[in-house]
């Protein structure tokens, strides 16, 4: 219990770490000059975040594969999209 | 963390083709039928982030420029009273598991806290809005911040009206070491709130 305690911990920090992040290329407006390379680090930020939530703390990191599959493919396609949804808005 | 026998066997027919050490060890938290409800609630909310994101592309200008007026430190002070409700979450499901039942309620009630804050910060975020007079049909972009935002409010809701449940009947003791399927069912789906937010954050407040 104590691991899985610590996991949870761990991944609670990278959390908090990776939303100030995100929050710093608004805040400083890097969001709107950096533009592609921010949209990757913010939405890459987002993956990081989401397969954390997903693993630790819904606790699917050792659940059949299936629903790992099904959680994380969610999230990979959602951000996929947005992606490319950017990329259509600068073309 | 031990697998029980009744998990392990379920697992076993779930992935018949899974290398030994999954098969023995892999176990989906909480009811099935939660996470059923998980992935029709992720759909939803996938539709409308796809809408939200296409329609941007389709009038970056527009939406650039109104992003601009949203409150960036309401949005970040949300991501991060999540994100901390969930942990809350998360220690109170370990500690109710260990037979810590007190210990475990006190974690739900400072996860439902967290929720709490969320929506005090939320109906300020809402009222200056109102106050600058946007509403729904301002234009496009207000449209889906709105409605986005408010649509994952609601789930912040339903969200604590579960934790408040499973907060009463941890403090009757309807949980414990071997009990504790509809607990770990209400923390799945309230970190599927967090997961919904964590990608609304990025798309909505920040990216442009």
């Amino acid at each position: 219990m104590n691991t899985l305690n610590t996991a949870a911990n761990r991944t609670w920090i990278v959390l908090l770490v990776a939303t100030a992040i995100t929050y710093w290329l608004g805040e400083s407006g890097t969001a709107g000059k950096a533009g592609t390379m921010a949209v990757f680090v913010m939405l890459g930020l987002a993956l990081l975040k989401g397969w954390l939530v997903i693993y630790d703390f819904m606790e699917l990191r050792h659940a059949p594969t299936l629903w790992k599959a099904l959680l994380v493919g969610w999230l990979v396609f959602v951000l996929g999209m947005i992606v490319l949804a950017y990329w259509m808005g600068l073309h | 963390m031990p697998p029980d026998t009744t998990s392990a066997t379920m697992s076993v027919a779930v992935r018949p083709s899974g290398p030994p050490n999954d098969a023995s060890g892999a176990r989906l938290p909480g009811d099935l039928a939660i996470w059923f409800f998980i992935l029709a609630e992720l759909l939803a909310f996938a539709v409308f982030f796809l809408a939200y994101a296409f329609a941007r592309a389709g009038n970056v200008e527009m939406f650039n420029e109104s992003q601009l007026t949203l409150d960036l430190n309401s949005g970040a002070l949300n991501t991060v009273l999540l994100i901390t409700g969930s942990w809350f979450v998360v220690l109170a499901v370990q500690a109710v598991k260990r037979d810590a039942t007190r210990l475990g309620a006190r974690w739900l009630a400072a996860g439902m806290a967290c929720g709490f804050a969320f929506l005090v910060v939320k109906v300020f975020e809402y009222s200056a809005k109102f106050d600058a007079d946007i509403s729904l049909s301002t234009n496009t972009f207000y449209m889906f911040y709105i409605s986005l935002t408010f649509f994952h409010f609601m789930h912040v809701v339903l969200g604590m009206v579960i934790l408040a449940i499973l907060l009463v009947k941890t403090r009757q003791g309807a949980y414990g070491s071997r009990e504790h399927n509809a607990l770990e069912s209400g923390a799945a789906y309230w970190h599927m709130v967090d997961l919904l937010w964590i990608v609304l954050f990025p798309l909505v407040y920040v990216m442009r």
